[in-house]
């Protein structure tokens, strides 16, 4: 309030002040409703994380340790933008790992029977999209917990990867305008991580689509009285992360050069869901944020890479991965009862 | 006959049963409810006052038996359906989301966006919630408070709010006095008088306390076992009459 008060009351046409009092809207900073304390404080602590390994390891500051680690966090951060939407849901998708592992096979089934490259991209990751709505429908209709339902997908995703790929690598195609977009080019992977972070982040805090997607996880029969079509909201979520993932791992895929069965699974789909978490979003539903799991996922890159530059072991890497999570949990919980302390009752509209 | 002294039933129910499975939970209903009227639907729990109001809010759909809605018949196919021609529901869990802004939840499902691209007009929206608890008297901190921060009775009020500002023709009310203490029961009963001095929003009440209910109501409607045994003029009964009824049903069914 004290803003669009001072700037009125005070009588002076001072229109800089005036423009911004219109884009923040009375009394509310404009940074609150994209930041709040849950991001900022993850913020803080990738940035001690990363001042920490700048001074302790040689190499970190560089412009190819950062491409190593943008290399770590973009498949992260591109499968949590879409993981974040679906807990928000309250609901989870255990398969999305091996969708990654799976959608490179179906670009290569694609390419190898006539299809040119772009097309052969899009038909996989369109067979991924479906293999989300499978995913939503078994979850909705037949009202599987999606915790069992995305599981048994997960082993069966797995499964047919090993068998089109007989369990061996195939190189990835080459010479063409799509890999260098898609992956081949040096920070295409990060940026496409970025533009879906943001696209994400959007959808979810400006639209009626978030609003939905809250709604849906934060009262699921209040949001259907509310005439709100609950299953549909699931089902698209489901799909979006099926296809984030499916495109994860054609990106990564192209950048290494070769298609892996082996690639992806429990692990990539677990460090997403631990981004998320470290990013803010709760396990209940109802409240999250795409930009916080981001930070997360950054905020395990910088460590993983870290940890192997100044040669720590990867056991060790997990030591600290679970006690992160636990630590965000709880800071999670607590922040919000603080929050909810410290946001006194006062009018502000 | 749907006009009656010149004023128009608002919702008529002519002959809704609906079963589920095995359990009748409606068996011919006949009911209506006028422009400024207050109805009272009282019963115990299982007579199917929660399913009569999911019928008349589009949530299911009669087995057998018709609608009338402002004399027209009419198939309610869906929430948003009954929402869109002005059948307004505050629910037993009032479908309020706890994550979201009292804004946001006074605007669920009917949010307002920019076009063509379509985000959301949130300054507009807190605007509109603003004026739509002031203009009936509900003092709540701030429009930016997350609902779950907000205290039962509040919660109720901005549930009742939501549907007085979505321009409710048909107000449906499942027991919005249920776990509520004394003050916060005496801010929705207050509410729903300044409404019915309105005058121009029929409301459909589910209440357990009776004598809530002669007060506040301008008719009571007693449901047993899926059928409307009673219906007076609340100035014409009492809460000993409405007692009486309801516990000579237990006399009755605990003789061995």
């Amino acid at each position: 309030m004290t803003r669009a008060v001072t700037s009125k009351g005070s009588g002076r046409k001072d229109q800089p002040d005036q423009r911004s009092e219109h884009a923040r809207g009375p009394g509310i900073p404009f940074w609150q409703g994209l930041i709040r304390i849950k991001e900022l404080s993850i913020l803080l602590v990738t940035i001690a994380a990363g001042i920490y390994f700048s001074v302790t390891s040689v190499g970190f500051n560089s412009a190819e340790n950062y491409q190593t680690i943008a290399q770590y966090l973009a498949p992260w951060a591109i499968i949590a933008a879409g993981q974040v939407m679906l807990l928000i849901c309250a609901e989870i998708d255990l398969s999305a790992g091996f969708v990654f592992t799976l959608a490179p096979f179906i670009l290569i089934l694609f390419y190898n029977n006539g299809l040119p490259l772009f097309l052969a991209l899009v038909g996989a990751v369109l067979m991924c999209t479906g293999i989300g709505v499978i995913n939503g429908l078994i979850r909705t209709w037949l009202n599987i917990p999606s915790f069992i339902t995305t599981l048994g997908m997960a082993f069966l995703l797995q499964g047919i990867s090993l068998i089109i790929s007989n369990g061996s690598p195939v190189s990835a195609p080459t010479d063409s305008w799509v890999v260098d977009v898609f992956g081949g080019s040096q920070w295409s992977e990060l940026i496409w991580a970025l533009v879906i972070v943001a696209v994400m982040q959007t959808i979810l805090s400006a639209t009626r689509f978030g609003v939905y997607t809250k709604a849906t996880g934060g009262n699921l029969v209040g949001a259907a009285e509310s005439g709100i079509r609950t299953k549909r909201v699931k089902i698209i979520n489901f799909a979006v992360i099926s296809t984030f993932a499916g495109f994860a791992g054609i990106l990564q895929g192209i950048r290494v050069g070769s298609f892996d069965p082996t690639n992806g699974g429990f692990n990539t789909m677990f460090f997403a869901v631990a981004a998320a978490v470290i990013g803010g979003t709760t396990l209940l539903g109802g409240s999250g944020t795409v930009v916080g799991a981001l930070l997360g996922a950054l905020l395990l890159g910088i460590v993983y890479d870290g940890f192997n530059l100044t040669g720590v072991s990867a056991n060790a890497f997990n030591v600290v991965l679970g006690i992160a999570i636990l630590v965000a949990m709880t800071l999670n919980v607590y922040m919000t009862v603080l929050r909810k302390r410290i946001s006194s009752p006062r009018r502000s509209v | 006959m749907t006009e009656q002294n010149g004023i128009q039933d608002v919702v008529r129910a002519e002959h809704v049963s609906k079963s589920f499975g095995p359990v009748n939970a409606l068996e011919d209903i006949n009911l209506s409810v006028r422009k400024g009227e207050v109805l009272g639907l009282i019963g115990d729990n299982g007579a199917g006052k929660s399913t009569l109001i999911k019928i008349l809010t589009g949530f299911h759909q009669p087995d057998e038996g018709r609608l009338l809605f402002e004399g027209e018949p009419i198939e309610l196919r869906s929430v948003t359906h009954a929402r869109s021609l002005g059948i307004e529901t505050v629910f037993q869990d009032l479908a309020m989301v706890n994550d979201l802004p009292v804004y946001l939840n006074l605007h669920l499902n009917a949010e307002l966006v920019h076009k063509p691209l379509p985000f959301l007009r949130r300054r507009e929206m807190k605007r509109r919630a603003r004026e739509a608890l002031d203009s009936i008297g509900i003092d709540i901190p701030s429009v930016t408070a997350e609902v779950g921060q907000l205290s039962g009775g509040q919660r109720q009020a901005i549930a009742v709010a939501r549907s007085v500002y979505a321009e409710a023709k048909l107000l449906l009310l499942d027991e919005p006095l249920a776990a509520m203490g004394a003050k916060e029961g005496g801010l929705i009963l207050r509410l729903l008088s300044e409404l019915k001095e309105r005058g121009d929003i029929a409301i459909i009440l589910i209440a357990h306390n009776y004598s809530q209910v002669v007060d506040v109501c301008d008719r009571v409607n007693l449901l047993q076992h899926g059928k409307i045994t009673f219906d007076k003029r609340s100035k014409d009964t009492s809460v000993a009459e409405l007692l009486e009824l309801v516990h000579a049903e237990y006399r009755l069914s605990d003789v061995p």
